[in-house]
């Protein structure tokens, strides 16, 4: 990946915030990590065609305010971009319209907006309270020691990247992980998600 | 539990399993009760709900109809209707159920609601991990438009409602209901200073009622059976049916629908199937992550509703009842616990976000065994001087399991100490020094 942020450094080494991120222990916290919105490798791709706007436009009529549509179109510009450049957040900006800095904001804030291009199956694996007691860390770590990813990593190849993720809702299906900010995989086993990935071609 | 018919989860009976179906709904008996309110005052369902006895079922428990009462009416400026679909409280999985079962009893409940109130927009919150269960809804919602239930003049009552699903992008802070607020307009989703309330000031600067998604849920209930029938379900100081997730080391994890006031250990025996392994329970969080923990031996007799849970010292929250059976490791669990308040801090206050990660990093040393008994007085100490001094709940949510735990479990968090209890070697001398030997 040749993806450098603004201020030149390697994209590898971009984390998501929280980089204190702790696998089989808690280790000491480096705290909450500074942002740096990352240039797409193509600008000149970052636009929205006539059907997109109209789209966003459609957003924006169902709110009183105009910037209450940002979610929505930031998760329509990560669907159709793959993750969310500076670029395309300037362009949902422009687009709505309204201040760059304030989309930034928003994108910035949320988990769910990837800032960096993430695998082609994206893993976020649920290791809260009810998926802990049922072994959710188990699948974690064997995702982070096959593949050697940490948390909001992507491995060399860019076909998989591993998330460790907040209570997804499905305590009762524990442990459970969201494929690519979708589809729920419940009731996971180690076996289960070998499987899983070899359906998919990764297995190693 | 046996002669118990669902009214929420209603779902379960039908052939398909669920009625996302408008015509399942609509043989069910669905939008009946929408008729049954059209034909009453407005007033008159609000004091309905009042009468009923219902309270908020998403961790604060509020009496809603009181809620709806403090709703500002000023001249000239719309009324909003929120609710809460974001359900990120570890342990929490019942909206879902409803987007799943029945999402068309919670718009009936959202038109019955905002037609109490004279409310003619609606948004539903629903965090952005829930995209399968938002596609349901918003099928639901489209269904509903067509048939005529949502949008101008409905069923001929003259009545108008927009009803918008808003995706979220997974941040556990967007369920407090100000923090909502700033999520749907279009910023970061920190929480604001109350008051002004929400009822007087809130979604785009207009007047705004929050409900959680089980609650309005409940309101087609309340109309449709009355509410001295209502009050009657379950536990007098907390009625009607409820949905109690039960998750952790049971047989048969689940979301189950029962009156309030149901015994914590027959929804634990009878419903979910006892502990795995046939184990005995250590420890139970009854109302999600936030909520106090307790020992296995205070929940004898406890019944899952408001004053009998004060009893053990504990709170209902969300109803989500976490089991942790003989070989769980509570300082792990809460440490796990403490690294999760640590990411959902939203930054905005310091005592919350200094505070989360000296808590998580404490943590860390007892988990290497690296920490000493002061360091269990060091947890406390910063507890209690980050409870009550953030702009909104999450920092006493995310103090509650530490300082609980401790009161509860010390001795599990001895187990974790190195022995003795030791000073750095210098600091002896200075001791000795200092008590004259």
């Amino acid at each position: 990946m040749s993806v450098t942020n603004g201020n030149g450094h390697h994209n590898g080494k971009q984390q998501r915030f929280a980089e204190g991120s702790h696998g089989d222990s808690l280790e000491p916290s480096t705290g909450v990590q500074a942002f740096h919105a990352l240039h797409a490798e193509d600008p000149s791709k970052i636009f929205f065609t006539e059907a997109d706007k109209q789209k966003i436009a459609e957003f924006v009529s169902r709110y009183p305010a105009k910037e209450s549509a940002v979610m929505r179109a930031l998760w329509y510009a990560q669907e159709k971009f793959g993750w969310l450049s500076i670029e395309a957040m300037n362009l949902v900006a422009d687009t709505i319209p309204m201040p760059r800095a304030d989309v930034q904001g928003v994108a910035s804030f949320y988990t769910m907006y990837w800032k960096k291009p993430m695998g082609k199956t994206h893993l976020a694996i649920c290791t809260n309270i009810s998926c802990m007691l049922c072994g959710g860390y188990d699948l974690y770590n064997y995702i982070k020691k096959t593949y050697h990813i940490g948390n909001g990593d992507v491995t060399p190849d860019g076909l998989l990247s591993l998330e460790e993720a907040e209570c997804l809702g499905s305590c009762g299906t524990a442990p459970a992980m969201q494929v690519n900010n979708y589809e729920y995989v419940e009731n996971l086993t180690l076996d289960k998600l070998k499987a899983f990935l070899k359906e998919r071609g990764l297995e190693r | 539990m046996t002669d118990y018919k669902p009214m929420i989860l209603k779902g379960y009976l039908s052939p398909k399993g669920h009625l996302r179906d408008i015509a399942d709904y609509e043989a069910h008996g669905g939008y009946q009760t929408l008729k049954k309110a059209f034909a009453m005052k407005p007033d008159d369902i609000v004091s309905e709900v009042k009468k009923s006895g219902l309270k908020g079922r998403g961790g604060a428990g509020f009496p809603t109809g009181l809620k709806w009462s403090f709703l500002a009416k000023p001249e000239g400026k719309p009324r909003y209707l929120l609710i809460n679909g974001d359900e990120s409280e570890p342990g929490t999985f019942k909206d879902r159920q409803i987007f799943e079962q029945n999402p068309h009893q919670l718009i009936e409940g959202a038109i019955i609601s905002s037609y109490a109130c004279g409310i003619n927009a609606c948004y539903l919150y629903i965090r952005g991990e829930y995209a399968k269960w938002i596609e349901m809804v918003e099928k639901a919602v489209d269904e509903a438009y067509a048939k005529g239930y949502l949008g101008e003049n409905i069923l001929g009552s003259g009545f108008n409602l927009k009803l918008v699903v808003h995706k979220g992008a997974g941040a556990y802070i967007c369920g407090e209901e100000t923090g909502l607020i700033s999520s749907i307009e279009g910023k970061r989703a920190y929480p604001r200073l109350k008051p002004p309330f929400p009822a007087v000031v809130g979604a785009w600067g207009c007047p705004t009622i929050i409900n959680n998604v089980e609650t309005i849920t409940n309101i087609p209930i309340i109309i449709d059976i009355g509410a001295e029938a209502y009050a009657k379900i379950g536990a007098p100081d907390h009625p009607g049916p409820m949905l109690f997730g039960i998750s952790g080391h049971v047989n048969k994890p689940g979301v189950y629908e029962a009156p309030s006031g149901t015994l914590i250990l027959d929804l634990i025996y009878k419903y979910a199937g006892g502990v795995r392994g046939g184990k005995k329970i250590k420890a139970i969080i009854p109302g999600g992550a936030s909520m106090p923990i307790i020992r296995a031996e205070a929940a004898e007799g406890i019944g899952m509703n408001a004053e009998s849970l004060k009893k053990a010292g504990t709170l209902i929250g969300t109803a989500g009842i976490i089991v942790m059976d003989e070989d769980t490791d509570i300082v792990e669990a809460i440490g796990r616990l403490a690294h999760f308040y640590h990411h959902e801090s939203c930054g905005q206050c310091t005592p919350c976000r200094e505070g989360t990660g000296w808590v998580e990093n404490i943590y860390g040393k007892f988990l290497r065994n690296e920490a000493e008994k002061r360091d269990i007085d060091l947890l406390l100490s910063i507890c209690s001087q980050v409870e009550g001094r953030t702009i909104c709940a999450l920092a006493d949510g995310a103090m509650w399991p530490v300082r609980h735990s401790i009161t509860r479990f010390r001795e599990e968090y001895e187990k974790h100490c190195k022995a003795p209890d030791s000073l750095p070697h210098e600091w002896k001398y200075v001791n000795k020094a200092a008590s004259g030997v």
